[in-house]
């Protein structure tokens, strides 16, 4: 048997390096190998962004707010929490569970780590220990990963339908948090951690910024490079050149002009000036550079480990997964624990931004990171799901929120749009699928 | 062929299995030598599926001892059976729909790089190579096989059993849901696969399928084994007699054997 997989004529067309896209839109689409979905999704954020732009500056755009650096800023802070925990719940309903407990999962492990770090290690340590931190966060973080897979080998080994187990830890650890500190509010945080919740001091400022935007572009034409020398090795289809330089030069434009925008804003003056003044800028938010590096290692989980194939194979066909010899109840298990880490991550993050825990924290949080999954393309069906999908579901959904507090909707209002978007997205998409499979 | 005296490649010996009160499988015993196709066959329910799946590791027996080589083998999971090189290709297709060929192919037993990440391309690579043995006209590697078609789903299915160095194969109704042709093409495989050494147990409800690729036919009913006879002994008659009466050949009266003609 010979690879020789340029066989098939409508490969031999592809392969034709030198040739412009030619064809319709949907055909250079195809040849770049684009996610449709994905690109609707994009598509929809953009309506959003320039809706939104219009309509803070009263139909006017140069006028309008939204799309001001700061706003975008604030905006990228905003998403990075559920983000993180969205991607999560990708690999949770991707093998037909749910976890409805991240909100209050999210409330036990910010009040353990606030209590931790205001209260408890300051008597052993001393308030300026710089071990305060790492250890408040680190218990927090193991703390999600023990309290999530304990939900996942109640589900796993009894049995018990995920949506019930969850359920209960819903009820069972928002109460827990409220005992923990008897509903008072735990503040102030340890100085470093608060870094790890963005604000003016919790940013990696101007030079970095730049250092990671261009690591960013090197990584992609590395994983462009490198996927292209993989297919010549195996003699598989290549992708056409100018669809490699289209999605590397796009990307870079994108990655480089997200950068330059969010350097452009500018700490206030009376914060300048207690730094020495002159323009500074934020730079990219530090919950912002956490969820990036979630979404970088979640989709290295999801798609080039074992566990992540594991995953996605249950999802599909859990008995076929078993038969297969996958440890499929370990597998669970490892998913929720997983999800339990993520939402020790959201925990730190949500607890450093506020400067304080209280018991009412994330309430209706799983709800948001459901839907974000979902908006991103996450099916409840379960087998399907991307990574960076969910984390566009988070900002598609923020930016819906945000920007309808920045225009004065009232907040039942902004509930509603949120609601309807939520079911309108998985409608188009179940039609969409509809169509495809047809 | 039949008259062996060497030790049997597999031996099943007094299985048993229950779900609740129905005695699935009731006291079975079968073997299988290399290079041999053994048909299970019997009516809807008989307990074929269930016995088989003890040998799979898919379902623990109640009772009974399962030998390989003529040793006492361990099989309580599918990956015990695998160790022993039993691939089995199940009568509802086992496959993962949302992942492509190569993944279903390697499902549980994936080829890792050096760095202990998947090595899709290599994967693929080994699919197309096995691929090009059993089917050269497929090409569908990089979809999902939700979209591929029955005949194609049973072509991965049974690649994977391939690429893993079967010695024992287990097919349940492999060609069930497939075309004249399709099935003529699995056919000439079990032909070839035979004639490399690997012992295959086959069931089916195809009498004429049974007769051209078996050497012996055992016949379960009701969970219990009818008998095993071999294929060049007996009528095509007389083994439906065995499935629909129970009847051992030479017990059915030429009345009762006629009654099957069309
Ligand atoms: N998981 C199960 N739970 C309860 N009963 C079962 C189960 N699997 C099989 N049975 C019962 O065991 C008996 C044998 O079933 P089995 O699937 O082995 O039959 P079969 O010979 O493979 O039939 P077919 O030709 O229809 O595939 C049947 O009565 C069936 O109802
Ligand atoms: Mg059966």
């Amino acid at each position: 048997m010979t690879n020789a997989p340029v066989e098939a004529p409508e490969q031999t067309e592809l392969m034709d390096p030198g040739n412009g896209p030619g064809g319709s839109f949907a055909d250079a689409i195809r040849a770049m190998e684009i996610d449709t979905r994905m690109l609707g999704m994009i598509g929809a954020l953009l309506i959003i962004w320039i809706g939104f732009q219009f309509w803070s500056g009263g139909g006017s755009w140069s006028e309008g707010t939204f799309l001001s650096a700061r706003n975008l800023w604030n905006l990228s802070v905003q998403t990075a929490a559920v983000g993180i925990m969205a991607t999560g719940m990708v690999l949770v309903i991707v093998t037909r569970n749910i976890d409805l407990s991240v909100g209050s999962m999210l409330a036990v492990l910010g009040m353990a780590m606030a209590m931790l770090q205001a209260e408890i290690l300051p008597d052993y340590l001393g308030f300026d220990s710089p071990w305060i931190w790492i250890i408040s966060l680190a218990a927090g973080i193991i703390m999600g990963a023990v309290l999530g897979a304990f939900q996942g080998a109640i589900i796993a080994y009894v049995g018990v339908p995920s949506f019930i187990v969850t359920l209960g830890g819903l009820l069972v650890w928002r109460g827990a948090a409220w005992m923990m500190a008897s509903g008072r509010t735990i503040a102030p945080m340890d100085a470093t951690f608060q870094l790890l919740g963005g604000g003016a001091r919790g940013t990696i400022g101007y030079t970095w910024s730049w250092i990671v935007g261009i690591l960013a572009c090197a990584g992609i034409v590395f994983l462009l490079i490198n996927g292209r020398r993989q297919r010549i090795r195996f003699g598989f289809k290549l992708r056409p050149r100018w669809a490699d330089y289209t999605i590397g030069g796009v990307s870079i434009v994108v990655v480089l002009g997200a950068i330059a925008y969010l350097n452009s804003y500018l700490l206030p003056p009376r914060l300048a000036e207690q730094r020495g003044g002159g323009d500074i800028p934020f730079g990219l938010a530090n919950p912002v550079l956490i969820a990036i590096g979630v979404v970088l290692v979640m989709t290295f989980v999801a798609t080039r480990l074992r566990f992540g194939r594991y995953v996605y194979a249950i999802g599909g066909n859990p008995e076929a997964a078993e038969l297969a010899g996958i440890k499929t109840r370990a597998t669970i298990i490892k998913t929720f624990a997983l999800m339990g880490i993520l939402v020790g991550i959201g925990a730190a993050v949500q607890v450093a931004r506020l400067n304080a825990a209280v018991s009412g924290l994330g309430q209706l949080t799983e709800l948001y990171v459901i839907a974000a999954a979902v908006i991103g393309g996450t099916s409840l069906t379960g087998g399907v799901g991307t990574i960076p999908g969910a984390m566009l579901g988070a900002l598609v959904m923020q930016s819906l929120q945000s920007g309808m507090a920045l225009v004065g909707v009232e907040t039942a209002a902004q509930d509603i749009a949120v609601g309807v978007v939520l079911v309108l997205a998985v409608a188009l998409d179940t039609v969409y699928r509809r169509r495809a499979s047809a | 062929m039949t008259t062996q005296t060497t030790t049997p490649l597999v031996e099943l010996r007094d299985i048993r299995v229950a779900f609740g009160g129905v005695h699935a499988v009731d006291g079975v015993t079968v073997n299988l030598f290399p290079g041999e196709v053994v048909a299970v066959v019997g009516g809807n329910g008989a307990g074929k599926t269930t016995l088989i799946k003890t040998l799979s590791g898919a379902h623990k027996a109640d009772s009974g001892k399962i030998f390989v080589n003529g040793e006492l083998a361990h099989i309580e999971t599918p990956r015990d059976a695998k160790e022993y090189n039993i691939e089995t290709i199940y009568q509802t297709l086992a496959l993962a729909e949302n992942i492509d060929a190569p993944a279903n192919m390697f499902l549980g037993r994936e080829l890792r790089t050096n760095w202990g990440t998947l090595d899709d391309r290599a994967m693929e690579n080994a699919s197309r190579t096995v691929m090009g043995r059993l089917n050269p006209r497929f090409e569908n590697f990089k979809v999902p096989v939700q979209s591929l078609s029955g005949g194609q789903r049973q072509s991965v299915a049974i690649a994977r059993a391939v690429h893993f160095n079967a010695k024992i194969l287990i097919m349940d109704e492999p060609t069930a849901a497939l075309g004249p042709a399709e099935t003529e093409q699995v056919n000439d495989l079990i032909q070839q696969l035979k004639a490399e050494g690997i012992g295959i147990f086959l069931i089916s409800h195809d009498i004429h399928d049974v007769f051209d690729l078996a050497d012996r036919i055992s016949v379960m009913a009701q969970g219990k084994l009818v008998g095993t006879v071999n294929k060049d002994e007996v009528t095509k008659d007389e083994v439906l007699a065995m499935i629909i009466m129970g009847k051992m050949p030479g017990e059915a009266t030429q009345d009762e054997l006629e009654h099957f003609h069309d």
